[in-house]
Protein backbone atom coordinates (compact mmCIF):
# COMPACT_ATOMS: atom_id res chain seq x y z
CA UNK A 1 0.00 0.00 0.00
CA UNK A 2 1.41 2.87 -0.99
CA UNK A 3 0.31 6.39 0.76
CA UNK A 4 -2.29 8.72 -1.10
CA UNK A 5 -0.86 11.64 -2.95
CA UNK A 6 -2.75 14.79 -1.96
CA UNK A 7 -1.81 18.21 -3.05
CA UNK A 8 -4.33 21.87 -3.16
CA UNK A 9 -3.24 23.69 -5.77
CA UNK A 10 -4.16 26.68 -7.90
CA UNK A 11 -2.62 25.76 -11.10
CA UNK A 12 -4.24 22.66 -13.70
CA UNK A 13 -3.61 19.34 -13.42
CA UNK A 14 -3.04 16.44 -15.61
CA UNK A 15 -5.07 13.69 -16.02
CA UNK A 16 -3.45 11.29 -17.80
CA UNK A 17 0.23 12.89 -16.07
CA UNK A 18 -1.61 11.99 -12.58
CA UNK A 19 -2.72 8.07 -13.42
CA UNK A 20 0.79 7.42 -15.10
CA UNK A 21 2.59 8.63 -11.31
CA UNK A 22 -0.06 6.09 -9.65
CA UNK A 23 0.48 3.44 -11.89
CA UNK A 24 3.85 3.46 -13.00
CA UNK A 25 5.82 -0.09 -12.29
CA UNK A 26 3.02 -1.60 -11.09
CA UNK A 27 1.93 -4.63 -12.15
CA UNK A 28 -0.61 -5.42 -8.95
CA UNK A 29 -3.12 -2.92 -9.93
CA UNK A 30 -6.72 -3.86 -12.23
CA UNK A 31 -8.71 -0.91 -12.14
CA UNK A 32 -7.92 2.33 -12.12
CA UNK A 33 -11.02 4.54 -11.97
CA UNK A 34 -10.88 8.87 -12.01
CA UNK A 35 -13.04 11.23 -11.73
CA UNK A 36 -12.86 14.80 -12.30
CA UNK A 37 -14.78 17.60 -11.46
CA UNK A 38 -15.12 20.95 -13.61
CA UNK A 39 -16.53 24.55 -13.46
CA UNK A 40 -19.76 24.62 -14.86
CA UNK A 41 -20.94 27.78 -16.83
CA UNK A 42 -24.60 27.78 -15.03
CA UNK A 43 -26.07 28.41 -18.82
CA UNK A 44 -24.05 31.35 -19.70
CA UNK A 45 -25.15 32.60 -15.96
CA UNK A 46 -21.30 32.09 -14.47
CA UNK A 47 -18.29 34.33 -15.28
CA UNK A 48 -16.26 32.63 -13.07
CA UNK A 49 -15.86 30.51 -9.74
CA UNK A 50 -13.43 31.82 -6.67
CA UNK A 51 -12.33 28.66 -4.21
CA UNK A 52 -11.82 29.10 -0.92
CA UNK A 53 -9.54 27.05 1.10
CA UNK A 54 -8.34 26.53 4.97
CA UNK A 55 -4.69 26.17 3.86
CA UNK A 56 -3.61 23.45 6.15
CA UNK A 57 -6.72 21.77 6.90
CA UNK A 58 -7.51 21.46 3.44
CA UNK A 59 -4.44 19.08 3.03
CA UNK A 60 -5.20 17.64 6.27
CA UNK A 61 -8.61 16.50 5.96
CA UNK A 62 -8.16 15.69 2.35
CA UNK A 63 -5.32 12.90 3.89
CA UNK A 64 -7.75 11.78 6.81
CA UNK A 65 -10.60 10.87 4.00
CA UNK A 66 -8.04 9.42 1.65
CA UNK A 67 -6.38 7.12 4.57
CA UNK A 68 -9.91 5.96 5.53
CA UNK A 69 -10.56 5.37 2.08
CA UNK A 70 -7.29 2.92 1.37
CA UNK A 71 -8.16 0.60 4.51
CA UNK A 72 -11.83 0.66 4.03
CA UNK A 73 -11.72 -0.46 -0.07
CA UNK A 74 -7.99 -1.78 0.41
CA UNK A 75 -7.22 0.52 -2.26
CA UNK A 76 -3.73 -0.03 -3.89
CA UNK A 77 -3.22 3.83 -4.79
CA UNK A 78 -5.11 7.29 -4.46
CA UNK A 79 -4.96 10.56 -6.04
CA UNK A 80 -6.58 13.49 -4.58
CA UNK A 81 -5.82 16.78 -6.09
CA UNK A 82 -8.56 20.04 -5.38
CA UNK A 83 -7.61 23.44 -6.56
CA UNK A 84 -8.19 27.13 -5.71
CA UNK A 85 -8.21 30.39 -6.60
CA UNK A 86 -10.52 31.74 -9.78
CA UNK A 87 -11.34 28.49 -11.65
CA UNK A 88 -13.59 29.65 -15.19
CA UNK A 89 -16.26 27.53 -16.68
CA UNK A 90 -14.59 24.56 -18.63
CA UNK A 91 -12.03 24.25 -15.70
CA UNK A 92 -10.78 21.31 -13.82
CA UNK A 93 -11.65 22.17 -9.98
CA UNK A 94 -10.88 18.40 -8.37
CA UNK A 95 -9.18 14.85 -9.39
CA UNK A 96 -9.64 12.01 -7.53
CA UNK A 97 -7.90 8.50 -8.58
CA UNK A 98 -8.11 5.44 -6.90
CA UNK A 99 -6.26 2.21 -8.01
CA UNK A 100 -7.35 -1.01 -6.88
CA UNK A 101 -7.13 -5.10 -7.71
CA UNK A 102 -10.45 -4.89 -8.65
CA UNK A 103 -12.73 -2.76 -10.55
CA UNK A 104 -15.50 -2.50 -7.87
CA UNK A 105 -13.29 -1.06 -4.89
CA UNK A 106 -11.86 1.63 -7.24
CA UNK A 107 -15.24 3.06 -8.01
CA UNK A 108 -16.11 2.78 -4.44
CA UNK A 109 -13.11 4.36 -3.27
CA UNK A 110 -13.48 7.27 -5.62
CA UNK A 111 -16.79 7.60 -4.92
CA UNK A 112 -16.39 7.84 -1.34
CA UNK A 113 -13.62 10.43 -1.35
CA UNK A 114 -15.92 12.56 -3.26
CA UNK A 115 -18.43 12.41 -0.78
CA UNK A 116 -16.63 13.47 2.16
CA UNK A 117 -14.28 15.56 0.22
CA UNK A 118 -17.50 17.53 -1.13
CA UNK A 119 -18.95 17.95 2.98
CA UNK A 120 -15.93 17.73 4.76
CA UNK A 121 -12.86 19.27 3.11
CA UNK A 122 -12.73 22.92 3.97
CA UNK A 123 -13.25 24.65 0.78
CA UNK A 124 -16.08 27.15 -0.46
CA UNK A 125 -17.00 28.17 -3.90
CA UNK A 126 -17.81 31.64 -4.81
CA UNK A 127 -19.91 32.36 -7.88
CA UNK A 128 -18.95 35.32 -9.93
CA UNK A 129 -22.00 36.21 -12.22
CA UNK A 130 -21.43 36.68 -16.21
CA UNK A 131 -23.77 40.25 -15.38
CA UNK A 132 -20.32 41.49 -13.11
CA UNK A 133 -22.70 41.90 -10.41
CA UNK A 134 -20.96 40.96 -7.24
CA UNK A 135 -20.33 37.09 -6.66
CA UNK A 136 -22.60 35.00 -4.11
CA UNK A 137 -21.54 32.31 -1.28
CA UNK A 138 -22.47 28.74 -3.07
CA UNK A 139 -25.24 27.08 -0.22
CA UNK A 140 -24.32 23.70 1.03
CA UNK A 141 -27.01 21.01 -0.66
CA UNK A 142 -28.47 18.81 1.66
CA UNK A 143 -28.37 15.78 -0.98
CA UNK A 144 -24.30 15.95 -0.70
CA UNK A 145 -24.77 15.38 3.14
CA UNK A 146 -27.40 12.47 2.17
CA UNK A 147 -24.40 11.29 -0.30
CA UNK A 148 -22.22 10.49 2.51
CA UNK A 149 -24.64 9.16 4.68
CA UNK A 150 -24.89 6.21 2.76
CA UNK A 151 -21.63 5.07 3.88
CA UNK A 152 -22.00 4.64 7.24
CA UNK B 1 -7.22 32.06 27.53
CA UNK B 2 -5.84 33.40 24.45
CA UNK B 3 -6.48 32.15 21.11
CA UNK B 4 -6.01 32.59 17.70
CA UNK B 5 -9.49 32.43 15.56
CA UNK B 6 -9.15 31.98 11.54
CA UNK B 7 -12.82 32.49 9.50
CA UNK B 8 -13.49 31.67 5.81
CA UNK B 9 -16.07 32.67 3.13
CA UNK B 10 -19.07 34.50 4.46
CA UNK B 11 -18.18 34.37 7.70
CA UNK B 12 -14.64 36.35 7.48
CA UNK B 13 -16.80 38.58 4.86
CA UNK B 14 -19.35 39.38 7.09
CA UNK B 15 -16.64 39.66 10.21
CA UNK B 16 -14.07 41.70 7.80
CA UNK B 17 -11.26 39.99 8.70
CA UNK B 18 -9.48 36.91 8.63
CA UNK B 19 -7.78 36.17 11.54
CA UNK B 20 -7.34 37.66 15.26
CA UNK B 21 -6.59 36.56 18.55
CA UNK B 22 -8.72 37.27 20.99
CA UNK B 23 -8.59 37.14 25.14
CA UNK B 24 -11.41 34.93 26.25
CA UNK B 25 -13.44 35.18 29.39
CA UNK B 26 -13.37 31.96 31.56
CA UNK B 27 -16.98 31.44 31.02
CA UNK B 28 -16.26 30.33 27.30
CA UNK B 29 -15.85 26.64 27.77
CA UNK B 30 -17.31 25.09 24.92
CA UNK B 31 -17.29 25.80 21.01
CA UNK B 32 -21.21 26.87 21.53
CA UNK B 33 -20.16 29.17 24.15
CA UNK B 34 -17.82 30.79 22.09
CA UNK B 35 -20.62 31.29 19.23
CA UNK B 36 -22.35 32.90 21.69
CA UNK B 37 -19.42 34.85 22.98
CA UNK B 38 -18.34 36.48 19.10
CA UNK B 39 -22.21 37.25 18.89
CA UNK B 40 -21.95 39.65 21.47
CA UNK B 41 -18.86 42.00 20.17
CA UNK B 42 -20.51 43.69 17.41
CA UNK B 43 -22.88 44.24 14.60
CA UNK B 44 -20.26 42.16 12.19
CA UNK B 45 -20.20 39.43 14.77
CA UNK B 46 -23.60 39.15 14.98
CA UNK B 47 -24.45 39.61 11.53
CA UNK B 48 -21.71 36.80 10.70
CA UNK B 49 -23.60 34.14 13.88
CA UNK B 50 -26.81 34.99 13.85
CA UNK B 51 -27.92 31.26 13.01
CA UNK B 52 -24.73 30.09 14.98
CA UNK B 53 -26.44 26.18 14.15
CA UNK B 54 -25.31 26.33 10.57
CA UNK B 55 -21.84 27.41 11.61
CA UNK B 56 -19.09 24.84 11.31
CA UNK B 57 -15.44 24.67 13.81
CA UNK B 58 -12.51 23.23 13.70
CA UNK B 59 -9.68 23.23 16.53
CA UNK B 60 -6.11 22.73 15.49
CA UNK B 61 -7.80 22.10 12.18
CA UNK B 62 -9.89 18.91 12.91
CA UNK B 63 -13.62 19.49 12.79
CA UNK B 64 -15.38 19.43 16.58
CA UNK B 65 -18.86 19.58 17.61
CA UNK B 66 -20.18 22.25 19.03
CA UNK B 67 -20.54 21.02 22.58
CA UNK B 68 -16.63 20.33 22.47
CA UNK B 69 -14.12 21.77 25.30
CA UNK B 70 -11.95 24.86 23.85
CA UNK B 71 -9.40 24.11 26.58
CA UNK B 72 -5.66 24.07 24.83
CA UNK B 73 -7.20 25.19 21.42
CA UNK B 74 -3.90 26.89 19.69
CA UNK B 75 -6.01 27.48 16.40
CA UNK B 76 -9.81 27.67 15.93
CA UNK B 77 -10.79 28.15 12.42
CA UNK B 78 -15.04 29.26 11.89
CA UNK B 79 -16.65 28.98 8.57
CA UNK B 80 -19.78 28.40 7.21
CA UNK B 81 -20.71 24.62 5.55
CA UNK B 82 -18.29 23.23 3.40
CA UNK B 83 -18.80 23.25 -0.54
CA UNK B 84 -16.16 22.30 -2.26
CA UNK B 85 -15.50 19.40 -4.60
Amino acid sequence: MTAPTIRVQSENFDLQVEIDALTAGRKDIGAVVTFTGLCRDEQGQLFALELEHYPGMAEAEMRRIADLAMTRFSLLGLTAIHRYGKILPGENIVLVIAAAPHRQAAFDGANFVMDFLKTAAPFWKKEHAADGTAGEWVPAKDADDAAREKWR
Amino acid sequence: MKVNLVYFAWVRERIGKGEEEIDLPDSVVTVRDLLEHLKGLGEEYENAFQYTNVIRVAINQEHVEHDEPIAGAREIGIFPPMTGG
